[in-house]
């Protein structure tokens, strides 16, 4: 099971400002381990965060994201109290939601 | 009396079937129209564009003829990177009705790293980290009114990010 991912939004005028880290390898599946064996790949495919229902932020993601991927962003429509919710999933099929409150 | 009976069982049973069987094509009717909208949002992880060699192929897999150098598209990191594997970069775009991004890195072996579908409301301004296996090119492309733009920043890699 994936660990949970940090989420801060922050309210600012009429913009809430997303920070999210997220604890994933973001393996490449072009890494060998000591052995010489290939590490195989795992990878987030997808990142979706909404508020209230509504998506505000529609994610693909390739393996050159680094591993334990941060990424920040802003949008509008969102109100002090209201919840962020970010969900992704990745190349295994494995997922992970967590959300955050706007502050 | 036990065989009037018995036909009851059966036409109920029918009626069951006939029920069960209406219900489960609203059922699908319901899961389709349901997915129809998230799947249309969610951008779909194309295997093609991320998997595409060289930044030609990666163009062409995302469906770009040509782009246009832009002022308004801007690519903020550091001149140099001292570790490949974990490189700061902020994209962004002044452009009006921006509603489609993507970082890409020129000489990494899949150029593609990532792309955001921007709802309105959301702005065309993103951070993130990713990883260059050399000193390369970064290039964040913007789809804003049917039309392609880019910018583009060099970023010196010490260390590269793609080796074990």
């Amino acid at each position: 099971m994936a660990e949970p991912m940090r989420i801060r939004a922050k309210l600012n005028g009429d913009t809430v400002e997303v920070k999210v880290l997220i604890r994933h390898d973001m393996e490449t599946g072009k890494r060998k381990d000591p052995s010489g064996k290939v590490i195989p790949p795992h990878f987030i495919k997808t990142l979706i965060a909404k508020c209230k229902e509504k998506t505000v932020l529609d994610t693909v993601m390739g393996i050159s994201v680094s591993k334990d991927p941060f990424l920040s962003f802003k949008f509008k429509g969102g109100a002090l109290g209201d919840k962020v919710t970010v969900t992704w999933v990745d190349n295994t099929d494995d997922t992970r939601t967590d959300e955050a409150t706007i502050s | 009396m036990f065989d009037s009976d018995k036909k009851g069982v059966q036409v109920m049973d029918q009626g069951r079937r006939n029920a069960l069987r209406m219900v489960s094509a609203l059922g699908l009717v319901c899961a389709g129209s349901l997915l129809g909208p998230i799947r249309a949002l969610a951008g779909e992880w194309q295997a093609n564009s991320f998997e595409a060699k060289g930044l030609a192929n990666a163009l062409k897999e995302l469906g770009v003829d040509s782009y246009t150098m832009s002022s308004e598209v801007s690519v903020i990191s550091a001149e140099i990177a001292e570790n490949g594997a974990v490189v700061p970069v902020s994209v962004g775009s002044a452009i009006p009705n921006t509603e489609y991004m993507a970082i890409l890195i020129e000489k990494n072996p899949n150029p593609l790293s990532v792309a955001f579908n921007i709802p309105e409301g959301t702005e065309a301004a993103f951070t993130t980290r990713v990883k260059m296996g050399e000193t390369s090119n970064i290039l964040a492309l913007v789809k804003a009114n049917g039309k392609w733009f880019a910018a583009s920043k060099e970023v010196k890699v010490t260390l590269g990010g793609c080796g074990g």
